[in-house]
């Protein structure tokens, strides 16, 4: 073993003491060909500390820590660890160190299970029962509940992200670097996140936070270090600060308010009646009798804990899983329940699910391919006679690219080459810039800054305005209650009646997500 | 102490897409050189019988024209299997099964002769491929068995069924007991014709007009894209619109009509009648050539071309320094290796770091 890997976490804090950051990033610099996504970028963290990096979409947060983490190397610059230069070439070496990870677009196999998963990170071991015995302790203990033996594949993304929480956790690091960890949790699955993090804190362990709620960031960091256009521009305490002046710092300007004024409703345009689906997945959630209206005009909202249907639900949506009658499903007035989803977008229906990367964009293809991808059976001729017009669809990237500012390195980059919160504007952008009559969209601002979060639920709510039927699947309660007419809630696979926005309140929200809505029979009685 | 290490770049390395093929090919002819220089001869003259004297006179030529064919037209189809991530491993049984439907015409029926036997023949070839291709295929979405297994067995099925046709059913009466049928008629053979000294034949232009056509469908329609999304994401295959099972069957059948076809081809140029052994193993050859050609028509092209000179240096060497053609085999199947293990260049970059002891139990 080298000098320094060796020793237990608690001895080494002790020896370390006050003055000398755990992690310092002295003048790192990365480009991706001709673009510069850190510049010259300095950064340190304390033992026991709680670090923010704040930034606005793309300003190259997660390049940063993928430096830190190993998984990318600078083209200059250098990295310290406890006052030693180190070089980090690889996650392994990183977690040698002490350093762990949870990533912003998960790194799980889907065809195992969550213990198989765990295994693989950690050396030497094998997925056992004694590992599944710890990791439901572990999990448990800080309040991250998982089953060992589910497979990834039926997992929410909520869930995925706790198997990465708790993966991490098992390694015992120093140093936890977390990209997003709270952007898919509920806020009691985050309240929740917060105290175990608060606790590894106070029991030395330093903690690299990126997050885009502010709030939060102002509730538990110690510091808050803020990145614009690939430079750090400031540094901040940020409980001194306001979540406005956080936001300014990061872009610079004053962020616009969504605005809302109540549509003129037309026609029903999404009707469910008595949708009913078992699920064929061991741990997938059974749709129970679920009724839903949608007119024209109106955005509604589902509110729920992560992996309670919302994954199932927009899958029959969808058509990618076929329902048993045509008329549990109706779009525009037409019986929709055995159409596919082209057939469906035909209809006017258009669809952004949860998972941007390897569901609503192939990581691999450029972003004018993956405009085809969702766009060329909807007759608008980007498929026509059997050829593909990329030509067409690279026209429509530009158009999404500066309609939700979609920043990127280069004209027509691959999917993966963008940033968390640039590809779900570019996700949410290609399905809205078709002016659909009917849209459903899962987490619509799952990642992005608060700027573009404006943006995007902004345009939700024009295409509303303009004569949209939207049916919104979130977690996000403050995003809800900032767009929704009308908020439901799914609850094991249950909804519960669409109510009034005004009528609600969160409280009263969150209650019916804690199991209320299953008493669905009685209250609408 | 020095080590090396596999360093992963952040993107694809578009030069080493390019590069790997060459370097593939390079450390071959090194390796051939080692076993020549191993069987005591000189590897410069090895090297040379091998890879290059085979095409210095016209008839060399011909006869590389001749092999590549229906290694490219197969290599054509299975590029297709393996770009929709399915893994058809029998095309050498799709490839018998097609050559024996499409020899019902002169076999069974040897005084229909007329013009359109020829195009019949080629188009009962395609559709008995197809639908043999088509058993492994239904295999795996209906019951989810793997492709690979049932695929490769079905070839030994094949092989034994034509064995049989030929020794029983199908034996020529004046064949004196040859296990051979009768001959085609001259409806039912494909003849050379004279290119500037290089005898050809129809299939050669018929190879290289489907790589054209592959090359089109993959860069621009949208079965093309079809095909490149589900092989690289089946859940956003899906969301596309795509089906996974149709796909399947799509790829199988397209990759065993075209083994079909080849199989027909050569039967119908090179033998003019069934006999228990048809390819030289064309059919698994054009898993080589497929790979090596990048899973790109043109690239299979060029592959093709290469794999079949191996074929007539393993020829060339037997008869010059007596050594076994068997060589031939080895080196394809070490070209193939390296061709895997040049890959990795893609997506790695290989960086000469000091050691550091220890170190090696992360790795
Ligand atoms: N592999 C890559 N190739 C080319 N460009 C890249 C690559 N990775 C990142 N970039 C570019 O670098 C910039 C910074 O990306 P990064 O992922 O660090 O942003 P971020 O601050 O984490 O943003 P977000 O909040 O949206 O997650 C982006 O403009 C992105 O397009
Ligand atoms: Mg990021």
């Amino acid at each position: 073993m080298g000098e320094g890997t060796g020793d237990s976490t608690g001895e080494m804090l002790r020896r370390v003491g006050g003055d000398t950051p755990l992690l310092e990033v002295r003048h790192v610099t990365k480009r991706f060909g001709s673009f510069t996504a850190n510049d010259s970028v300095s950064l340190k963290i304390m033992p026991g500390e709680i670090h923010a990096l704040l930034g606005e979409n793309g300003a190259g947060k997660s390049t940063l820590v993928k430096i830190i983490y190993g998984s990318l190397q600078p083209n200059s610059g250098g990295v310290f660890w406890k006052g030693r230069p180190v070089t980090v070439s690889s996650p392994a070496e990183a977690r040698a160190l002490g350093v762990g990870m949870v990533f912003q677009h998960f790194s799980l196999f889907e065809a195992m299970t969550v213990a198989e998963n765990i295994a693989l990170a950690l050396p030497n071991c094998r997925a056992t029962g004694e590992l599944s015995d710890t990791i439901a302790r572990v999990s448990a203990n800080y309040g991250l509940p998982l089953d060992p033996n589910a497979h990834i594949a039926d997992l929410s993304v909520g869930e995925r992200q706790r198997v990465e929480i708790v993966r991490c956790l098992l390694q015992n690091p120093e140093l936890i670097i977390m990209d997003e960890p709270t952007s898919v949790l509920t806020p009691q699955e985050a309240d929740q996140l917060f105290v175990t993090l608060r606790r590894l804190a106070a029991e030395g362990c330093a903690i690299l936070y990126i997050s885009h709620r502010l709030e939060e960031v102002r509730a538990l960091c110690h510091h808050a270090t803020i990145m614009r256009r690939a430079k750090v521009v400031a540094e901040t305490d940020p409980a001194r600060e306001t979540v406005n002046t956080l936001a300014q710092l990061m872009v610079g300007n004053q962020i616009t308010r969504v605005v809302r004024e109540r549509g003129k409703l037309g026609p029903e345009a999404i009707l469910l009646k008595g949708l009913t689906q078992v699920s064929q997945e061991a741990f997938g959630v059974s749709l129970k009798d679920i009724d839903l209206s949608v007119r024209a005009g109106e955005i509604v909202a589902i509110a729920g804990i992560a992996g309670n249907g919302q994954k199932e639900l927009f899958d029959a949506l969808s058509g990618e899983e076929p329902l048993e009658k045509e008329d549990m499903v109706i779009f525009a007035g037409e019986a929709a329940g055995l159409m596919d989803i082209n057939e469906r977008r035909l209809l006017g229906a258009a669809f952004v699910p949860e998972e941007r990367l390897g569901h609503g964009a192939v990581p691999a293809l450029k972003l004018s391919e993956n405009v085809v991808l969702t766009r060329h059976g909807t007759g608008e001729g980007i498929a026509r006679r059997g050829f593909t017009r990329f030509g067409k669809a690279g026209r429509i990237v530009e158009t999404v690219t500066s309609l939700f500012d979609v920043r990127k390195g280069v004209l027509d980059p691959e999917a993966r080459s963008l940033s968390g919160g640039n590809l779900q504007k570019f996700v949410v952008g290609r399905e809205v810039e078709r002016t659909p009559k009917i849209l459903f969209v899962a987490q619509p601002t799952w990642g992005v800054d608060a700027g573009a979060a404006a943006v995007i639920r902004q345009s939700l709510i024009d295409l509303s305005r303009k004569g949209a039927a939207i049916l919104v699947i979130s977690q996000d309660l403050d995003e809800i209650f900032e767009i929704a007419d009308r908020i439901a809630v799914i609850s094991r696979g249950h909804l519960s009646k669409a109510e009034d926005a005004d009528t609600l309140t969160p409280e009263k929200v969150g209650l019916l997500m804690a199991g209320g809505a299953e008493k669905k029979g009685a209250a609408a009685a | 102490m020095m080590r090396l290490e596999l360093v992963k770049r952040s993107e694809k390395s578009r030069l080493m897409s390019v590069l790997s093929p060459v370097v593939a090919v390079a450390l071959t002819v090194v390796f051939a050189g080692m076993v020549f220089a191993a069987q005591g001869h000189n590897p410069l003259t090895g090297i040379w019988y091998f890879f290059l004297e085979p095409i210095t006179s016209l008839w060399g030529v011909e006869q590389l024209i001749t092999k590549a064919t229906p290694l490219v037209i197969i290599a054509l189809g299975l590029s297709v299997c393996y770009l929709s991530n399915n893994w058809n491993i029998g095309a050498e049984g799709q490839l018998t099964i097609g050559a024996i439907v499409g020899s019902i015409l002169p076999i069974l029926f040897p005084d229909f002769v007329n013009p359109v036997v020829l195009p019949l023949m080629l188009l009962m070839a395609m559709a008995g491929g197809a639908l043999f291709a088509l058993i492994p295929a239904k295999l795996k979405t209906v019951f989810g068995t793997n492709e690979i297994l049932t695929s490769l067995m079905l070839v030994y099925c094949s092989n034994l069924f034509l064995d049989w046709m030929v020794r029983g059913p199908w034996r020529s009466p004046q064949g004196y007991n040859f296990p051979i049928t009768v001959d085609f008629h001259e409806w039912a053979v494909l003849n050379a014709v004279d290119v500037g000294g290089v005898y050809l034949n129809l299939s050669a232009p018929i190879a290289l007009l489907l790589v054209i056509v592959l090359a089109v469908v993959m860069r621009s329609t949208l079965k093309g894209f079809e095909i490149r999304v589900l092989g690289q994401s089946p859940r956003a295959g899906a969301f596309a619109g795509f089906s996974n099972r149709r796909m399947t069957a799509f790829a199988f059948a397209l990759s065993g009509a075209l083994a079909g076809l080849a199989g027909m081809m050569v039967v119908m140029s090179e033998i003019g009648k069934l006999q228990p052994v048809i390819s030289p193993g064309y059919g698994f050859t054009a898993i080589i050539v497929a790979f090596l050609g990048r899973l790109n028509p043109i690239g299979i092209l060029i592959a093709g071309l290469v794999i079949a000179s191996s074929y007539l240096g393993g020829e060339a060497i037997q008869t010059s320094l007596q050594m076994s053609s068997k060589l031939a085999t080895v080196i394809q199947g070490v070209l193939l290796f390296f061709v895997l293990a040049a890959d990795t260049l893609i997506l790695y970059k290989v960086r000469l770091v000091p050691g550091r002891e220890g170190e090696g139990a992360h790795a």
